[in-house]
């Protein structure tokens, strides 16, 4: 049976790569001092998802949310092999928490009709690992978290094996059914060099509008505005032709209840936010004997450090 | 995340100082190929842009998956298990799947066969930083000559056959030569390759010392004429992985552990004839092992890259008698002397390689049918390029695989000098960098072979005409007298040529080596001089390249115009009776 999958991913700021200004003074994540990656567990996703397709057949579906930059990600899980990409942007998505995301996520993959709809487990920036479930609370399929191994599927049933926290378990589900992945399901294959010659090229039209001026040809700064939608529109056919047009919605293709986007649609309020600094301060010095190892040991589990 | 591109910035520069455009220009053939395959290059902006994309995966792969198991690759080696199948140490097996799935397994193959068609010199650089990560890997991903063979010689149904599974990585290849009896000198291969009644070819026979002798695709130097005893009887055949091809033993070696060194019996195992009978040796051979070469150039700057930055970190951090040990003069002359000398082998290598890509395209073009448009003023200009190139890197190929092997165990060598008592110990990679680097002077001809392969280059004026155009040119007032001192310099090597060819062959090979030294000082001097007029460092380098080996060329200068013979003629006195075993 061959399988839909889709698997939503998210560009995020490298957290490995902290630096002195990775903050804002408001205590935000400053996303302009940080390299943009593609969030590791989503990798961990798209393989699960390549491998399903290599196994069964079927397609895999890369979508994201976020600003145009994001194509950037988009790209790269073209190149490791995803058949097809979307980018949700629009301004109205602006300053959405797990819940309006969730949500508008729910309303894409509602128009892609998908056997399995993959996460990763959370997204390095905020480390939540709600928007996989929301996602598919929003969507009514049932959800296994924390997939550590995917056994097995078949007679319309998903098997995987969970991780869940001091062990592990296997459950079995119906499809279609979301899934988030963990980083030890998998290695992510490395981009393929044909594949990069070839998905390098791959825009999406507000990159196009952007890049218009360098992209197309002939006097463009003095086209009309009607001109040059029309340039845009040629250039985006060109790139459809080719297979390298990342198609792009907006709320409206999604046909989104604007309450339940961005700011509106957003109950999270940040109540404070605390910097916290560690600082080294008194230190005590162990014998290198049993009965001081035991001493050490028995700290440690005083201070709840072990057990 | 780590990457050994764009954390080495001589690799960068040499990409971006060296015309790379033009070698796009002529690989991709008129950019040609973009109307077959969409994801081909359109021009050379395009194809550079891949270049460096490739690399800097490459550089990823490189850093952060293979250098982390070359550790433990060289403590567990390859088993031959007592089915006769050999397994790979796991870090090695992991890597030749990653490098398969990124599509590098073809690197220089054309679009059709599942390739990426890259220049030799974009391969050369990928070969360096796999090397650098673990140099085992090297003699397993640096086997692409294989393909490149196959793809230069075979029947278009070979090539169709085989070659989409070497570049997807599913296969891997060893090139089939060395017998007990036959090492250096090849053309003493007793392996007999024979057809049946119905034209089926069969070879039987041992060969040793096989680099991944236990790959799929095995291209055996054998006997097809048994009248004919040198190397005008032998051929090239294709053999498969196949019960009749039988492992027997892997070597115990020195260093490069990742690499499989197999014992190989042929009992008379299926074949198929590559090319034309005869040619084997002299044509695809020769060809094989030119590539080869450069290939453990590359091996070796991959080596003496990863020796040296162990070193330089090392000496920064060590503090003894309260300063860190950088601060001393004589560790200063160690580090700087194993930087220039990585930079000259790389300047060498990366120079031989740009003209190898020349030849090779004009080749291509002439040969391979790939051109059947061409008209006769064409072919006769890309013939005479080919034919020059050819003549160019018959000479750079040994030269750069002379200079960059003996480099390599130079830089290990004084890298374990810094390091001192550590570096002894297993605890840091420099030992290993050591072992693995001894190899490289031996195989694919030994340094003593590559130096008499060069002198005759050097001797014939090749030297002279490849530094006189590197010269050639409007120097800045800055580095005139660097120039100067090149020149004169060419002077003494024009002096020594005409000398030893009075001399005969006999004293040019005893002199070889110091005169091939010489004409190396000379060449990576004026390449030097010509990275400095685009990047100030360079200046400095290659200042510091011609005050150390100038007063060399002068001093090899006395030696030769001595004409003095006595390790020839005094041989007996001065080595001694052979030892008697008691």
């Amino acid at each position: 049976m061959a399988l839909n999958c889709v698997v939503c991913v998210k560009q995020v700021p490298d957290t490995k790569r902290i630096t002195g200004e990775a903050m804002t003074e408001e205590g935000t994540v400053n996303r302009r001092a940080l390299p943009a990656i593609f969030n590791p567990e989503d990798l961990n996703a798209l393989e699960t998802a390549l491998t399903l397709r290599a196994e069964h057949g079927g397609t895999v579906t890369v979508v994201t949310m976020g600003l145009p930059s994001a194509c950037e990600v988009l790209r790269d899980a073209l190149v490791r092999g995803a058949d097809r990409a979307i980018l949700i942007t629009d301004r109205r998505a602006a300053a959405s928490d797990t819940l309006a995301t969730s949500y508008i996520l729910s309303c894409a993959v509602k128009k892609l009709e998908a056997d399995i709809v993959l996460c990763g487990r959370q997204a390095i920036d905020g480390d939540t690992a709600q928007v996989g479930p929301q996602l598919a609370e929003k969507l009514s399929l049932p959800v296994i978290s924390y997939v550590e191994e995917l056994v097995g599927i078949s007679d319309g049933k998903i098997t995987a094996k969970r991780n869940v926290g001091n062990g592990w378990e296997v459950v079995t589900c119906t499809l279609p059914a979301l899934l988030t992945v963990m980083e030890t399901a998998n290695t992510p294959r490395p981009p393929a060099a044909r594949r990069v010659m070839k998905f390098k090229k791959a825009r999406a039209k507000s990159e196009v509008e952007a890049m218009a001026a360098d992209l197309l040809e002939g006097d463009y700064e003095n086209y009309t505005a009607e001109l040059k939608a029309t340039e845009v529109e040629k250039y985006c056919a060109n790139l459809a032709d080719r297979g390298l047009l990342i198609e792009q919605w907006d709320l409206d293709d999604l046909e989104a209840d604007l309450t339940w986007c961005g700011r509106s649609g957003s109950p999270t309020k940040v109540h404070r936010i605390q910097s916290v600094v560690l600082t080294g301060g008194e230190y005590r010095e162990f014998a290198a004997t049993d009965d001081g190892i035991a001493e050490l040991i028995g700290e440690l589990i005083h201070d709840h450090t072990v057990g | 995340m780590a990457n050994f591109f764009t954390d080495n910035d001589d690799i960068q520069f040499l990409f971006e100082h060296m015309d790379v455009r033009y070698l796009a220009e002529l690989v991709e053939d008129g950019f040609r190929f973009a109307d077959e395959f969409d994801f081909a290059p359109t021009d050379a902006d395009d194809a550079l842009d891949n270049y460096r994309r490739i690399l800097t995966a490459v550089g990823e792969i490189t850093a952060d998956e293979i250098a982390p198991t070359a550790e433990e690759t060289d403590l567990v080696g390859n088993v031959l298990g007592d089915d006769g199948l050999v397994t790979y140490a796991p870090g090695i097996a992991n890597a030749i799947k990653v490098l398969g799935q990124a599509d590098l397994m073809g690197f220089t193959l054309p679009y059709r066969f599942g390739g990426i068609n890259c220049p030799q010199l974009v391969y050369t650089m990928s070969n360096e930083m796999i090397s650098r990560a673990d140099a085992s890997l090297m003699n397993i991903y640096g086997l692409q000559g294989i393909a490149e063979t196959i793809n230069a010689f075979a029947s278009d149904q070979i090539k169709n056959d085989y070659l989409p599974d070497m570049a997807s990585g599913k296969h891997t290849g060893a090139m089939v030569l060395t017998e007990p009896d036959a090492g250096s000198d090849l053309q003493a291969v007793k392996t007999q390759a024979y057809q049946d009644d119905q034209g089926n070819w069969f070879v039987r026979g041992v060969k040793r010392f096989i680099t991944n002798g236990c790959g799929e695709i095995l291209l055996v130097l054998a006997r097809t004429e048994p009248e004919i005893t040198d190397g005008r009887g032998l051929s090239l055949l294709l053999v498969e992985r196949d019960p009749k091809v039988k492992i027997r033993r892997l070597e115990n070696k020195l260093g490069i552990h990742g690499s499989p060194t197999c014992e190989i019996f042929f009992d008379d195992a299926p074949a198929k004839l590559i090319g034309e009978r005869q040619r084997g040796l002299i044509t695809y051979v020769m060809s094989l092992m030119n590539g080869a070469r450069i290939g453990i150039a590359a091996q070796s700057l991959g080596i003496g890259e990863a020796a040296y930055r162990v070193a330089r970190d090392y000496a920064h951090r060590r503090k003894q008698f309260d300063t860190a040990i950088e601060n001393f003069p004589a560790v200063r002359e160690l580090l700087v002397n194993m930087s220039v000398d990585v930079q000259a082998a790389r300047a060498l290598t990366y120079f031989a390689t740009f003209s190898v890509d020349i030849e090779n395209a004009a080749l291509r073009k002439i040969e391979l049918g790939e051109g059947a448009e061409l008209d006769a003023a064409e072919r006769k200009t890309l013939k005479q390029r080919a034919r020059k190139h050819k003549r160019f890197n018959t000479l750079l190929t040994p030269m750069s695989k002379y200079y960059a092997s003996e480099m390599s165990m130079r830089v290990s060598n004084d890298s374990m000098a810094v390091l001192g008592g550590s570096g002894y110990m297993k605890d840091y990679p420099v030992e290993r960098h050591l072992r693995d680097s001894r190899i490289t002077t031996i195989y694919e001809g030994t340094s003593q072979l590559q130096v008499i392969a060069a002198v005759r280059g050097v001797a014939s004026g090749t030297a002279h005409t490849i530094i006189e155009n590197l010269l050639d040119r409007d120097w800045p007032e800055e580095i005139q007298g660097l120039i100067q001192q090149i020149r004169d310099g060419l002077a003494v090597l024009d002096e020594d040529v005409a000398f030893v060819k009075e001399q005969g062959m006999e004293y040019m090979d005893l002199v070889a080596r110091k005169i091939v030294d010489n004409a190396i000082t000379l060449l990576v001097g004026a390449l030097f001089c010509d990275y400095a007029t685009a990047k100030d460092q360079k200046k400095a380098v290659a200042r510091r390249w011609l005050a150390d080996r100038m007063p060399q060329v002068h001093m090899n200068h006395e030696v030769i115009g001595s004409g003095d013979r006595q390790i020839i003629s005094d041989f007996e006195i001065l080595a001694g009776p052979v030892p008697v075993a008691e």
